[in-house]
């Protein structure tokens, strides 16, 4: 585990990304080959599952550290991380032990079928061994909180690097369904057997918000521009006569849209299309408003009244795979065309269409385009250069997307709450009101992200002084402080006392010019209902 | 019963019967004071009463003003009243106040570490009846690495950033923490260069006789080839100013007992954190109780509810006493008051 602990302690105490892949790179060059596999199983957000309850945990650690309960829960909360608590109460840790972290973590797995008094012989015999920051990962292992800050694609370029493999080739092979338990370093990451797995998509082209006038881009007629609905982000993978439907999030999304087993039927295998999934309103034949598509998010399987009212169709953007060839490096032009003729050939009850290229002369008429997205149920723009390949991941440079400038509203923050991991000993989640009719505050949104540190420290620092009631960890506050929020679209909501519900909205600017008495109204957010 | 030999006013702690305030926060005609830092050495009082080792410190920070001093271990007797100094291991010159009348001793600590360092006067345990004691890192989440171990993770980061190209920048108190590292660091890595608060403090107790190895004083016109492979040492307000821009490529650290928490540590958003601190421990304040011999004990300042309710349980007096010390400082940083607690 020290070993482990040393990549952790490397990767937590830099911000610089290039310093966090070379301590990635260094670890995946000489760890025992299964400690690299958990490692990018975690990595990649393939935690092993929690096996102690944190209750048990702390009473188990207090105990051990000869402390009562209630000075352990003020410890808590002065830390605000569970396994960080326990690691710096018990006795100092002798370290030493040598077994790695696939060893521990099959230590951990083994815990999840003991009885009670095994759990608590288990972990305290790892405790007596391990070094203190070995033991807050060990604990964050067994409460499955472990979380190491760098993304999939860092994490990926670090192996590129250790291995000297493509960047892409990797992210692909990473995707999918494995199993770290079984999976083992050659077989994931050397020498994978290219027909193991048919469901396996490829990452996901990413784009930055496009901040610059689009005339930065240069000549328009060397971009393609397509509408960005706002919908679920998709790729179906058509292999071996079998069907996939991934999300972005890396997620099989298969039974939840059952609708699109037919496009096998008339598309053949060694298809992968990426393109967004949206509810359809077929007498429209227009996409229905995201919140639509909601229901069938989290559900595993979709009742019938769901499919009729909100069934799904995709609108394609990109074409990956034709024929078994992964044709993602040709240009966008070229794999436009493609994905026309495929789509072209698909009947008209298929649920699948080609999203339209936006036509404009120039950047003007592009730009007016971009005005009339809200009213088409889009969020704004794509831009995509003609010559493009289809990228891994976030890149800079030939996709952009140039979303519709968001609604915002200024707003009376009425109840805080404490924040978690980084900031949880700063009130940083909060609930806003806007003024009724009646002179009265009605709350509408919680939001919990957008000020910095600084600002959420003196926030706290105010919270505290001007708290009138508390319920549980939830405080309200005297209704003085304005914000001003931003957000992507706003629906009619019968669960709401507001009567409203925004989608994304987060905070953009603490407005200590405005007192409260000049926030926004409700009947200025219902007036957006039309549009959001 | 008569009255308290100390009791908490809103100007400090205060002695009735010898007519005198320990560490006062409002002017007072006559202030026993325990040590430099700001929040115990305030402007205004009519007469000072401190160590000899703390008075320069002090002048420098209030100017003129009207002082006695007294060795550690010396006793000054007012209104019947018996004061002395003894060493608390805190920062250099910093002391605990003792006080007694017919027999019965009070302690004040004032800032205090039971740990040795290389520099402060060791904290002594002085035997009492009541102490008075700081609590700023009263929880048992709080306990320190040995001082060389600390000492090796700060050379080998500085190291490390000196091969590397860079300027290693370590946030710490100007008065005590600056000059305490200075005692731990290699000098063969490369040259030590000092902000002007901190080469301040390092001067007056370089006069005063403390050993202290060289330091170079950041000044415009400092040329560039005296930053290779330096390490600054400067007030943590100043990581990331203005004033650090013109170090060009910087690795940044602080140095401060709240390093010991992963949260304070990277909303610091610096490189590195390491855990030093001129406060004692919760192995430290419990240590520093049972060897005073005290019955009854008055946490002032940190987790006061949570030490006193502890020391309650082992069969302890215990009570909490209002002070506007401020225990160890990270400017900008939430106050652990602020922090979500409760
Ligand atoms: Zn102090
Ligand atoms: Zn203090």
């Amino acid at each position: 585990m020290k070993r482990f602990a040393d990549l952790y302690a490397r990767l937590d105490e830099t911000t610089s990304t290039s310093r966090k892949v070379a301590a990635l790179a260094d670890y995946f060059r000489d760890a025992p080959d299964q400690d690299r596999v958990w490692t990018i199983a975690l990595l990649s957000g393939r935690r092993p599952k929690r096996t102690v309850t944190a209750t048990r945990l702390a009473e188990w650690a207090a105990a051990r550290a000869g402390i009562p309960m209630w000075l352990f829960t003020d410890s808590y909360a002065a830390t605000g991380d569970l396994a960080e608590t326990i690691a710096l109460i018990l006795p100092p840790g002798p370290g030493g032990d040598d077994r790695g972290l696939s060893d521990w973590i099959d230590t951990v797995r083994a815990l999840a079928v003991a009885d009670d008094a095994g759990k608590q012989a288990g972990v305290q015999a790892a405790w007596d061994v391990l070094a203190d920051r070995e033991r807050m990962l060990f604990n964050k292992l067994l409460t499955g909180g472990l979380r190491v800050g760098v993304s999939q694609k860092l994490m990926t370029r670090a192996l590129a690097q250790a291995t000297g493999l493509a960047e892409a080739d990797l992210a692909h092979r990473l995707m999918g369904d494995w199993d770290p338990a079984r999976a083992t370093w050659a077989g994931l990451v050397l020498a994978p057997d290219p027909g193991a797995d048919l469901s396996r998509p490829y990452p996901f082209a990413l784009a930055y918000q496009l901040d610059d006038p689009p005339e930065s881009l240069g000549d328009p007629a060397d971009w393609a521009t397509e509408w960005k609905w706002d919908g679920i982000r998709g790729q179906i993978v058509l292999r071996g006569g079998d069907w996939h439907l991934w999300s972005r999030g890396e997620e099989v999304m298969t039974d939840r849209f059952p609708e699109f087993a037919r496009l096998a039927d008339y598309l053949p295998p060694g298809t992968v299309i990426d393109g967004e999934v949206l509810a359809w309103d077929r007498a429209a034949d227009a996409p229905q408003p995201f919140a639509a598509l909601q229901p069938r998010i989290g559900r595993k399987s979709v009742p019938k009244k769901l499919l009729a009212d909100a069934p799904a169709r995709m609108l394609a953007y990109d074409l990956l795979e034709w024929g078994g060839q992964d044709i993602r490096a040709r240009p966008f032009a070229d794999r436009r065309a493609a994905l026309e003729a495929a789509v072209a050939a698909l009947p008209p009850a298929a649920p699948m269409g080609l999203s339209p290229l936006v036509t404009a002369p120039d950047w003007a008429g592009i730009a007016a385009a971009r005005d009339q997205s809200r009213d088409r149920g889009a969020e704004g723009l794509m831009l995509k250069r003609h010559a493009s390949p289809y990228g891994v991941g976030r890149k800079r440079g030939d996709w952009w997307k140039w979303k519709v400038d968001p609604f915002t509203v200024d707003a009376v923050m009425v109840y805080a709450q404490a924040g978690h991991g980084r900031r949880a000993t700063l009130y940083t989640d909060f609930t806003f009101a806007v003024w009724d009719d009646s002179g009265g505050l009605v709350p509408f949104a919680k939001a919990y992200s957008g000020l910095t540190d600084a600002e959420f420290a003196e926030i706290t620092a105010w919270v505290r002084k001007n708290t009138t009631d508390r319920f549980g960890p939830v405080r309200a506050v005297r209704p003085e402080m304005v914000f001003e929020l931003a957000f992507e679209g706003i629906q009619h909501s019968p669960r709401h006392k507001s009567g409203i519900a925004l989608r994304f909205p987060r905070m953009v600017r603490w407005r200590r010019d405005k007192p409260a008495a000049e926030a926004d109204r409700l009947e200025t957010l219902r007036a957006l209902l039309a549009k959001g | 019963m008569a009255t308290p030999l100390l009791q908490p006013t809103d100007r400090g702690l205060w002695c009735a019967d010898g007519d005198f305030f320990i560490d006062p926060w409002r002017p007072v005609d006559r202030a026993v004071i325990t040590h430099g830092h700001s929040d115990h050495a305030r402007p205004g009082h009519g007469a000072y009463l401190t160590t000899d080792a703390a008075l320069p410190v002090i002048r420098r920070r209030l100017g003129a003003l009207q002082a006695d001093t007294l060795p550690y271990g010396r006793t000054v007797t007012m209104g019947g009243v018996t004061v002395s100094f003894h060493p608390a291991g805190h920062v250099p010159g910093s002391a605990q106040v003792r006080v007694e009348r017919g027999g019965e001793v009070w302690v004040v600590t004032g800032d205090y570490k039971t740990t040795p360092d290389r520099l402060s006067e060791p904290w002594e345990p002085v035997a009492c009846n009541t102490l008075v004691t700081e609590c700023t890192f009263g929880l048992p989440v709080f306990a320190w690495e040995d001082e060389a171990a600390i000492a090796a993770q700060i050379n080998g980061w500085w190291a490390q950033a000196a091969d590397e190209g860079r300027v290693a920048m370590l946030g710490v108190y100007a008065l005590g923490k600056a000059q305490r590292v200075m005692t731990l660091l290699d000098p063969d890595i490369g040259p030590i260069l000092t902000h002007g608060a901190v080469e301040e403090m390092t001067a007056i107790l370089r006069a005063q006789g403390y050993a202290l190895p060289a330091t170079t004083r950041v000044t415009p016109d400092l040329p560039k080839a005296a930053l290779a492979r330096a390490l600054v040492l400067a007030p943590p307000s100043a990581l990331g100013s203005a004033w650090a821009r013109r170090f060009g490529a910087v690795t940044d650290g602080y140095a401060s007992g709240w390093m010991r928490l992963r949260g304070v540590r990277r909303r610091r958003a610096a490189d590195r954190g390491f855990v030093l601190s001129d406060h004692a421990d919760w192995p430290g304040l419990n240590a520093a109780v049972r060897a005073t011999g005290a019955t009854r004990v008055l946490a002032t300042h940190g987790y006061t509810a949570a030490f006193s309710r502890w020391l309650a349980e082992q069969g302890y007096e215990t009570g909490v006493v209002a002070t506007a010390w401020e225990g160890e400082a990270l400017d900008r940083a939430p106050d652990p008051s602020d922090a979500v607690t409760e």
